[in-house]
């Protein structure tokens, strides 16, 4: 027997989905092409630029270098689907306008996503390479500029909107 | 790419029966740095056995108070974990030191240490590289290799081992269990990888169809000061140039125990015994700590464009050296 292509169900923005995928595809074009979910970017293809960022199981990764078909069962979450039931904006979406924390957007939608996870693992605890020894594990990591920058690093941005960015986090940072 | 097939395993013995009923076979952790490779065309599995899911997703103490760690742990979730921060600080820091937030939310134990060189030749079909290809020659050797070996390299290749944990490992004296079709058995992190010398193409001592299961921190090194330092080209998100773990105990004015291992200068994290050998009973000075690196550092063969690497290796682990003394003594 030849499995080529594989029966995958996963939920992406609190819908289930069963779909037949090619082994070979990973789930940035899932999302894209199969799903006409274009939010998430691609930018390198390479896990180098994490314009393709989304949430799986509610921690951030590359979309890009995730096969399809391995993610059997996972909860993903795209840009399109950080804002509340009600349409209502995610607050980083909300902090990243007032902050005007873009240029051509391109970037964007792995820069929200990324931050989102960013403030689930400071909440978790998650260290950075930047955490100071005298930080307790287990309790949640203060988010200064530093932090956000560091743990941000994943997210390249092109138009060089960093500054922002890194204020618009920090606009919702508890 | 090529197509494959896929098989998720649930258990270890379903994942080593998959393997071995599949020539071309490839095991799939995070497939961060896998499914790079096969983009590029390096990997052609023709089945991935995808071992994400296997329960070896747990870190355990065991009762002498080493820590197990499972081979899909990932590498944010060790980083994190209170036992490594505590007992073991140069992993967590060389781990978050390493690529992404994204890529370590991905990244298994076991796919970490068998990631494979960032060589440029070596992603590039089109360029000779007797790792990708044996035989056909090395592209670096004569051509760009800024980021390369200075240590320990051959005529054959000169590539560097890009993994950061492994270097943190080495140091810290750490084991590496697999499981086969010839059964179990351990090896020690300062030696699971190789120099190229005339087989550049095996990164490592793992035979075919091995699964790692565990990476095992020993007692002999928890609760010791110990630090990575890694230098790069920007501050975050890139590999490293050159990068030292060290774990120091200083006892009555003399070194009574020490693990240095150097990363982005060998084939393989390398272990700095010559130093560590003249450094074991003497007091912790800055020349003591120079001294040693130089001795370590005499068997460096730089290549035409990479000699800043030795320099840079000396400086920054005779920082990290001073600074944790420093901490010991008071
Ligand atoms: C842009 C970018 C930047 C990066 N920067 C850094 C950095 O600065 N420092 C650093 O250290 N790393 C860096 N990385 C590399 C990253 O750490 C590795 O890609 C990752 O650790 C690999 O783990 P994985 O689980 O995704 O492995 P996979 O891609 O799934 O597998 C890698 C290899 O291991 C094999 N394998 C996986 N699990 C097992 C197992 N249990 N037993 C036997 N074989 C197994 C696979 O067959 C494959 O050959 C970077 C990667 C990218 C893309
Ligand atoms: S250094 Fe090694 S990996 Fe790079 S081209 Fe030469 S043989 Fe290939
Ligand atoms: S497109 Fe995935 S990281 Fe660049
Ligand atoms: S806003 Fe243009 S790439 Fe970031």
């Amino acid at each position: 027997m030849t499995s080529r292509s594989s029966r995958t169900t996963l939920t992406v923005n609190g819908r289930e989905r069963t779909l037949t995928v090619d082994n070979r595809r990973v789930l940035l074009d899932l999302l894209r092409e199969d799903l006409d979910l274009t939010g998430a970017k691609k930018g390198c293809d390479h896990g180098q630029c994490g314009a393709c960022t989304v949430l799986v199981d509610g921690r951030r990764m590359n979309s890009c270098l995730l096969l399809a078909v391995a993610l059997e069962g996972s909860e993903v979450t795209t840009v399109e689907g950080l804002a509340g039931p009600d349409g209502e904006p995610h607050p980083l979406q909300r902090a990243f306008l007032e902050r005007d924390a873009f240029q051509c957007g391109y970037c964007t939608p792995g820069q929200l996503c990324s931050a989102v996870g960013v403030l689930a693992e400071a909440a978790a605890g998650h260290p950075s390479a930047v955490t100071g020894p005298e930080a307790e594990a287990g309790e949640p990591t203060p988010l200064g500029a530093a932090e956000i920058r560091e743990r941000m690093s994943g997210n390249l941005c092109r138009c060089g909107a960093y500054p922002r960015i890194v204020e618009a986090v920090e606009d919702v940072v508890p | 790419m090529k197509t494959f097939d896929y098989v998720r395993a649930r258990t270890v013995e379903e994942a080593t029966a998959a393997f071995a009923a599949a020539p071309g076979a490839r095991y799939l952790g995070g497939g961060t740095n896998l499914v790079d490779l096969m983009k590029l065309g390096v990997e052609r599995p023709t089945a991935l056995v995808d071992v994400s899911r296997l329960p070896l997703d747990t870190v355990d103490e065991l009762p002498d108070g080493s820590l197990r760690v499972g081979a899909t742990v990932r590498n944010s979730d060790l980083a994190a974990h209170p036992l490594v921060r505590e007992g073991w600080p140069a992993l967590s820091r060389a781990l978050l030191s390493g690529a992404s937030g994204q890529l370590r939310n991905a990244a298994t134990t076991g796919g970490n240490l068998l990631q494979r060189t960032r060589c440029p030749y070596f992603q590039d079909l089109s360029k000779p590289c007797n790792k990708r290809e044996p035989g056909s020659g090395c592209g670096a050797r004569e051509g760009v290799h800024r980021d390369h070996a200075v240590l320990g390299h051959s005529p054959h290749c000169v590539a560097t081992h890009p993994s950061d944990m492994a270097v943190a490992l080495a140091a810290l004296d750490a084991r590496v269990e697999l499981t086969g079709p010839a059964g179990d058995r351990v090896v020690a992190a300062d030696v699971f990888h190789r120099l190229p010398g005339d087989r550049p193409e095996l990164d490592t001592e793992i035979r075919p169809g091995e699964l790692i299961t565990a990476v095992v921190l020993p007692a002999a090194t928890r609760g010791l000061p110990s630090a990575y330092r890694k230098v790069r080209d920007r501050a975050s998100y890139a590999f490293a140039l050159a990068s030292a773990a060290v774990v120091l105990r200083v006892e009555g004015g003399v070194v009574a125990r020490v693990g240095i291992a150097l990363g982005g200068v060998a084939h393989r994290p390398w272990r700095a015994r010559r130093a560590e050998e003249a450094l074991t009973g003497a007091a912790p000075s800055r020349a003591a700590f120079e001294h040693a690196l130089d001795l370590e550092l005499s068997a460096a063969e730089p290549l035409r464009d990479n000699g800043y690497k030795v320099p840079l290796a000396r400086s920054l682990t005779v920082d990290v050296l001073t600074r944790l003394a420093a901490r010991s003594a008071g």
